[in-house]
C-alpha cells in the first residue's frame, strides 16, 4: 500500500502537469483540478495510511481507540477539497470570462499585459525560449529612447 | 566683528532650503529674491571669515548617531571658507543674472528653486565635517545638477546628457561611499579632522589602497578627470547660468575640493602623488586638444574647465607647499574668470541668436561693456600681468620647476597646455569682439545692468586681486593652504617675482598662444575633421557600456518575461521538479518504506493512475473532463476504504458538482476538441510532467519511510470528547479546535462565489459570446 499510492499519486501529479502545460486553457484547468486532487492525496498518505477504522470516539469510551486513523490529514483534507472546489469554479468563470473577452482559449491569444509573442505559434519552445527573437519589450525600449 | 558658528554654519543653509522652498510659490522677482538669498548667505560667511585662520577653525555639531559612532556636524576652516565664498558670491551673482537671462520663462521658479537646493548641497558638502554629511550633499549636488542639465527636459539631448552626467557621477559616488566607509572604519571615526588625525592608521590599514582608490574615483568623475572627462562638455546642454555656477566655479571642484581635504592624509604616499599628477596631466592634455577642436563658445569653454580641473588634480598630487598655494590660487582664479567668461558666452548667445565662435567677431562696437568684461577675464585666463591668473600662472610654473625629475615633463606639457589656454583666451576676447564684424541671427546690443553686473564684478576682482596678490594670499589662500597640508606653510604671493626663468617661460607661452590664435581658424576645422580624437573618445566607452547594459536588460526580460504561459509553467515545473530530486541525491539515495500487502483496496488506486493518464492524452476536452471525473471518484473511494468516510463523502459531493460545472460551462465554450500542442512539444512536456511527478512519488516514498510521529492525532483523538464533547474527531476538530480555519475557509468560499457572480454578470454585459 504504501509504495503503490505514491506511485498513482506520482502518476497523477505527471497528468496534472502535463495538462497545465497545454496551450489551451480548458485542459490547464483540469491540470488545474487533478493537481489539487494529488494535493490532497499526498496529505492523506503523509499522515499514514493503512486502517479501515474511522476516527470515531466509540460510545462510553473517553479517546480514540490505537487503531484509528489518523484524524487531522482527515481535517486538512476535507478543508482543502472544499477550497479546492471554490477555487476551480472560480478560474472556470475567469476561463468563460476571458472567453468572451478574447474569443480564444488559447492562452497566447491572451496577451494584454504581456510582451507580444512571435507571430506564429512557436515551433519548438525550449523551457525557456531562447532569447533571440527580437521583439520590443516597454521598459528598456522607453530606457533606450532616453539614453 | 564675529558671529556664533551655528549661525555663520547654519543660517546658510536654512536660508537656501527656506529660499528653494519661497522659489517654489513666488510668481515675480524670483530670481532676484533668489540672488538676495545668496548674497546674504555670502555676507554671514564674510563675518565668519575673521574667526578662521590657518590654525583656527569654526565648528557646529548638529547630529549624530552615536549607535554607530556617528558624530555629524559641519567646519569652517580656510579651505572651505574659499569654497563657500565662491558658491555664494558666485551663485548671487548668477541668479541675478538669470533673472534677466531667463525673464518670462515659465520654468524660472523651478530653476531657482534647484540652484538654491544646488547651492545648500554645496555648502553643506564643503562644510561636512564628517564624511557622512559629507557624502550626503554631495550627492544632493549630483541629483541637483541632474535635473538642472535636464532643464529643457523636451529636448532629446539635455536628457541624454542629464543622464550621463547623473550615471557618471553617482556612479563615482557609490565608489565613494564605499572608499569614505573604508577610510572611516580604518580611522575609527567618521570625523573627518579626526581621519586627518589618525593618518598613521588610515595608512596601515589593509585595505588602505583601495579605500583611496575609491575616494579617489568618487573625486574623479566628480571633477571630470581622465578618463571621465566626457560628462562635462555634454552638461552644457544646461541653460547658461547653471553652466557657469555648477560647471565651471562649483560643483566640479567638489572633487578637487576632497582631494585637497584629504592631501594631509595621503600627501607622502607616493601612489597619491603620482594618481593625481598622472590623471591631472592626462586631462589638461585631452581638454586643451578637445577645446580647440570646438566651436560652439559654451563647449570651448567646458574643455578649458576640464584642462583647469586637470591642473587642479596635477597641483595637489605635487607634494610640497609650493603646489599647494598654487592650487588654492589658480582655485579662486578659475573661479573668477570661467564664471565671467561663461556668463559673457551667455550674452553673446542671447543678443546674437548665436555661440559658434567661427560666426562671430567685431561685437565690440555694438556691446562694449560685455567686451570689457570679456577680456578682463579672458587675460586673466591668459595668464598676463597684472591680472591675477599670471600670479597662479606663475607660482604653478614654479611648483613644476620644482618637482625634481619629473620637471621637465611637467613644465613643457604645461607650457603646451598653457598656450592652447592663451589661444582660447584670445579666441573669446579678442576674436569675438575685435576685428571686422561679422552678421547675426539677431542684432547684438549690451544687455541690461543685471545681466552684466556678474561678468564684469568677477573680472574685475580679478584685476583686483592680481594687482594686489598678498592680500588675496593673506586672507583666504594661506587658510586654504594649511588645511590642504595639515600645517600652515603658506608661500607668500607675488605680482612680480623679479627675471626669472618662470618669467621666460610665462613669454613665450603667451608667443605660442599668440601663434596659435592666428591659426585658430584653420587649426580648428582640421582637428575637428580628425576622426583619431572621436575614435579614442572616452565618452564612446560610456556610450557602448550603456547600450551594453540596455541589450542585457532586454535579453534578461525576454528570457524571464516572454509571454507565453506555457514557458512560465514549464520553468515552474522543472523547478519543482529537480529541487526535490536534488535534495534526494545530496541526502544519498532513498529508503523504502515498509509496504503492507496489497489487499482490495489496491483497486481505488487504478481509476486515479487510469483516469488521470486518459485525461491527459484525452483528444476532446468533455473526454478529458469525464476522465478528471473518474480520478475524483477514485481518491473517493481511497477515502473511504482507508478510514475517512466524512472526507470520502465531501469528495464524492464536490467531485459530482465539480463534474457538471465543468462540463456545462465547457461545453458552452467553442472548444478547439484537440490538444494542439506538436509532437516536439508533447515530448518536453512529457519529459517535464514525468519529471515531476517522479519527483512527487520519490519524496512520499521518502517521507513514508521517515518514523512517524502520531502525537498530533493522539491529542486531538485523546481531547476530543473532554475537550470538545464530540465523538466525531474530524469534525471536532474542524468546528471545535481549528474553528477559526473552519471560519476563514467559509470566507474564503463565500468571496470566491461573489467573484464568479461578479464574473458572470460582467460577461452578461460584455461582448457575449455563444448564449
Amino acid at each position: 500500500m504504501e509504495i503503490a499510492l505514491p506511485l498513482a499519486i506520482g502518476v497523477l501529479v505527471a497528468a496534472a502537469a502535463y495538462l497545465l502545460m497545454a496551450r489551451d486553457l480548458p485542459r490547464g484547468l483540469l491540470g488545474f483540478v487533478l493537481l489539487g486532487t494529488a494535493a490532497n492525496l499526498t496529505i492523506f498518505a503523509a499522515g499514514r495510511i493503512g486502517t479501515m477504522t474511522p476516527p470515531l470516539v466509540a460510545p462510553g469510551a473517553q479517546a480514540l481507540e490505537a487503531g484509528a486513523a489518523n484524524p487531522l490529514p482527515q481535517a486538512l483534507v476535507l478543508t482543502a477539497i472544499v477550497i479546492g472546489f471554490g477555487l476551480a469554479s472560480f478560474a472556470l468563470v475567469l476561463l468563460r470570462r476571458a472567453h468572451a473577452e478574447f474569443g480564444s482559449v488559447m492562452s497566447e491569444d491572451m496577451q494584454e499585459a504581456e510582451p507580444p509573442l512571435a507571430a506564429a505559434p512557436p515551433a519548438e519552445p525550449a523551457p525557456t525560449p531562447p532569447p533571440a527573437r527580437p521583439r520590443p519589450v516597454p521598459a528598456p525600449a522607453a530606457l533606450r529612447e532616453v539614453v | 566683528m564675529s558671529i556664533a558658528p551655528s549661525l555663520a554654519l547654519g543660517l546658510p543653509l536654512g536660508l537656501g532650503l527656506a529660499g528653494a522652498i519661497a522659489a517654489t510659490m513666488m510668481k515675480r522677482g524670483v530670481a532676484q529674491a533668489g540672488a538676495a538669498v545668496a548674497a546674504l548667505a555670502f555676507l554671514l560667511y564674510l563675518l565668519a571669515a575673521p574667526g578662521v585662520t590657518e590654525t583656527t577653525d569654526l565648528r557646529f555639531g548638529f547630529w549624530s548617531v552615536p549607535s554607530l559612532g556617528v558624530v555629524g556636524g559641519l567646519r569652517l576652516d580656510g579651505l572651505s571658507l574659499v569654497f563657500v565664498l565662491l558658491i555664494t558670491g558666485i551663485g548671487a551673482l548668477v541668479l541675478l543674472y538669470a533673472s534677466r537671462y531667463l525673464k518670462g520663462d515659465t520654468r524660472l521658479p523651478r530653476l531657482v528653486t534647484l540652484l538654491l537646493i544646488f547651492m545648500v548641497a554645496m555648502l553643506g558638502a564643503v562644510t561636512a565635517d564628517d564624511v557622512v554629511t559629507l557624502f550626503v550633499f554631495w550627492e544632493l549636488t549630483s541629483l541637483a545638477s541632474f535635473f538642472l542639465v535636464a532643464y529643457d527636459h523636451e529636448k532629446p539631448g539635455a536628457r541624454k546628457a542629464a543622464l550621463q552626467a547623473l550615471l557618471v557621477t553617482g556612479g563615482g559616488g557609490l565608489a565613494l561611499l564605499a572608499g569614505l566607509i573604508l577610510v572611516a572604519m580604518a580611522a575609527g571615526t567618521t570625523s573627518l579632522s579626526g581621519i586627518i588625525a589618525a593618518r598613521e592608521a588610515v595608512l596601515a590599514h589593509p585595505a588602505a589602497i583601495p579605500a583611496m582608490l575609491l575616494v579617489v574615483l568618487g573625486c574623479f568623475t566628480k571633477s571630470a578627470q581622465f578618463p571621465f572627462q566626457f560628462w562635462l562638455p555634454n552638461a552644457m546642454a544646461a541653460p547658461t547660468p547653471v553652466s557657469a555656477y555648477l560647471h565651471s566655479a562649483t560643483m566640479v571642484k567638489l572633487g578637487i575640493y576632497l582631494l585637497a581635504r584629504l592631501n594631509p592624509v595621503y600627501q607622502h604616499e607616493a601612489f597619491w602623488q603620482e594618481l593625481l599628477t598622472t590623471a591631472g596631466l592626462l586631462t589638461t592634455a585631452v581638454g586643451a586638444i578637445y577645446a580647440l577642436r570646438e566651436s560652439d563658445l559654451k563647449r570651448v569653454l567646458a574643455w578649458t574647465t576640464v584642462t583647469a580641473l586637470g591642473s587642479l588634480t596635477m597641483l595637489i598630487g605635487l607634494a610640497p607647499a609650493l603646489s599647494a598655494t598654487a592650487a588654492v590660487t589658480f582655485l579662486l582664479v578659475h573661479a573668477l574668470y570661467k564664471a565671467a567668461l561663461f556668463l559673457v558666452a551667455g550674452i553673446v548667445d542671447h543678443e546674437t541668436g548665436t555661440r559658434d565662435a567661427a560666426a562671430l567677431g567685431g561685437l565690440r562696437r555694438a556691446m562694449p561693456l560685455t567686451a570689457l568684461a570679456a577680456v578682463l577675464a579672458a587675460l586673466s585666463m591668459a595668464g598676463l600681468p597684472p591680472f591675477v591668473g599670471f600670479v597662479a600662472k606663475e607660482i604653478i610654473y614654479e611648483a613644476k620647476l620644482a618637482t625634481g625629475g619629473a620637471a621637465g615633463l611637467f613644465a613643457s606639457i604645461g607650457f603646451l597646455v598653457n598656450a592652447a589656454m592663451v589661444a582660447i583666451a584670445g579666441l573669446l576676447s579678442w576674436r569675438l569682439f575685435f576685428g571686422p564684424l561679422r552678421p547675426t541671427p539677431a542684432t547684438p546690443h549690451d544687455p541690461p545692468k543685471s545681466m552684466l553686473a556678474g561678468p564684469i564684478l568677477l573680472a574685475g576682482l580679478g584685476l583686483l586681486a592680481g594687482a594686489a596678490p598678498s592680500l588675496v594670499g593673506a586672507w583666504l589662500v594661506d587658510g586654504a593652504v594649511a588645511a590642504m597640508l595639515g600645517a600652515p606653510a603658506a608661500v607668500p604671493l607675488k605680482l612680480w617675482h623679479g627675471f626669472t626663468p618662470v618669467l621666460a617661460l610665462s613669454a613665450a607661452t603667451i608667443a605660442l598662444g599668440l601663434l596659435l590664435l592666428l591659426a585658430w581658424g584653420r587649426l580648428m576645422p582640421r582637428l575637428r575633421r580628425a576622426s583619431a580624437f572621436d575614435r579614442f573618445d572616452t565618452a564612446r566607452l560610456y556610450d557602448r557600456a550603456l547600450a551594453g547594459l540596455v541589450a542585457w536588460a532586454e535579453g534578461t526580460t525576454r528570457l524571464v518575461q516572454h509571454g507565453s504561459l506555457r514557458g512560465y509553467m514549464q520553468v515552474l515545473l522543472l523547478v519543482a521538479a529537480l529541487g526535490p530530486l536534488a535534495v534526494l541525491v545530496a541526502r544519498g539515495g532513498l529508503d523504502l518504506p515498509e509496504a503492507a500487502p496489497l489487499d482490495f483496496r489496491a483497486l481505488a488506486f487504478l481509476p486515479i493512475a487510469l483516469g488521470a493518464i486518459a485525461a491527459a492524452v484525452a483528444r476532446g476536452t468533455l473526454a478529458a473532463v469525464m476522465a478528471t471525473g473518474l480520478v475524483g471518484f477514485g481518491t473517493a473511494l481511497v477515502f473511504l476504504t482507508f478510514g475517512a468516510p466524512d472526507v470520502a463523502l465531501t469528495q464524492f459531493t464536490v467531485e459530482v458538482l465539480l463534474i457538471v460545472i465543468l462540463a456545462t460551462v465547457l461545453i458552452r465554450l467553442p472548444v478547439r476538441a484537440r490538444d494542439v500542442r506538436t509532437g516536439r512539444q508533447r515530448t518536453v512536456d512529457a519529459a517535464v510532467a514525468g519529471a515531476l511527478g517522479l519527483s512527487v512519488a520519490l519524496v512520499l516514498l521518502a517521507v513514508l519511510a521517515a518514523p512517524f510521529d502520531p502525537r498530533l492525532g493522539e491529542w486531538f483523538g485523546a481531547e476530543s470528547v473532554p475537550g470538545g464533547h464530540g465523538r466525531n474527531v474530524v469534525n471536532v476538530i474542524l468546528v471545535d479546535f481549528r474553528a477559526l480555519d473552519t471560519l476563514g475557509e467559509i470566507a474564503v468560499l463565500a468571496i470566491a462565489a461573489f467573484s464568479v457572480i461578479a464574473l458572470l454578470r460582467a460577461s452578461g454585459r460584455g461582448a457575449r459570446v455563444g448564449s
